[in-house]
């Protein structure tokens, strides 16, 4: 082999690696099903971790009335409602999006326009169900 | 006799078996839950008050505690299967992996038990 050609196959070669978090956070635009599948295993993983917690407020929401006052003392801190928030969005989101997969198992709306659209609807409805617990929770109606 | 004992070119061929089960068992509980989940929020958003009696009263009837019992059991499993995933998608070593799912079976384990004594306890 000439040197010509070595020195060809040394600098011309592309080099294709596996995608790292940094492609995908800051090099690829993320369409909106992608957006929602990762938020999926997120809140997912979330809501794992926090099971101590909510079973923890469930169990003194419901021994007595004591334990209900005391539920209600907890949760009445604005702190803890924001925490509780970002829970209530982390179950509906994937709840919503968990439906979306569902209807997707069923074949439904799997082409590519079709699936964005469901993804956009997913993050719209999570979060508007959000706002209504959210009312609720900060005592609107 | 091939077909006796599924031997031979046309034999089925099978694995460990939790691949479709697990992911069969995943979309169940999520009907389960997502059923509960809508009870719940009907419940919650339509109460006038949110008091310890609508609250309590509601968990105290055995069909109510049953439900519940049905549901966190199918979320507990449900939970299982994700987080599971999640070890197998990025953690490479078998060693930390079995730890981390070990782990995981135990806390849902213990959470499972404490549903119980919760539910039991009004």
């Amino acid at each position: 082999m000439s040197e010509a050609v070595k020195d060809a196959a040394k600098k011309g070669r592309p080099e294709f690696r596996n995608i790292g978090i940094g492609d995908i956070t800051g090099k690829y635009r993320m369409p909106p099903s992608a957006i929602v599948s990762i938020l999926h295993r997120i809140s997912g993983a979330a809501l794992f971790l926090m099971l101590p917690f909510l079973l923890y407020l469930l169990q003194q929401s419901l021994r007595s009335e004591i334990s209900f006052a005391h539920f209600a003392g907890i949760v009445d801190n604005v702190f803890v409602k924001i925490i509780l928030l970002g829970l209530s969005w982390a179950y509906l989101h994937h709840f919503t999006a968990g439906i979306r997969h569902l209807f997707m198992d069923n074949h439904f709306a799997l082409d590519k326009d079709a699936a964005q659209s469901t993804a956009r609807w997913v993050l719209v409805i999570g979060l508007a169900l959000t706002a209504l617990v959210g009312l609720k929770m900060f005592g609107v109606f | 006799m091939a077909s006796k004992n599924n031997i031979g070119p046309r034999r089925l061929v099978v694995g460990a078996h939790y691949g479709v089960k697990d992911w069969l068992a995943q979309r169940v509980t999520a009907i389960v839950m997502a059923v509960y989940t809508i009870v719940l929020l009907v419940a919650f958003l339509g109460a006038q008050e949110f008091s310890y009696e609508g609250w309590a009263g509601l968990f105290a009837k055995q069909w109510f505690k049953l439900f519940s019992l049905v549901t966190f059991l199918g979320l507990f499993y449900h939970a299982w299967v994700g987080i599971r995933d999640i070890w197998m998608d990025y953690v490479k070593s078998a060693g930390l992996r079995l730890f981390l799912m070990l782990l995981t079976i135990f806390w849902l384990l213990a959470c499972a038990a404490w549903t119980v004594q919760i539910l039991w306890s009004v």
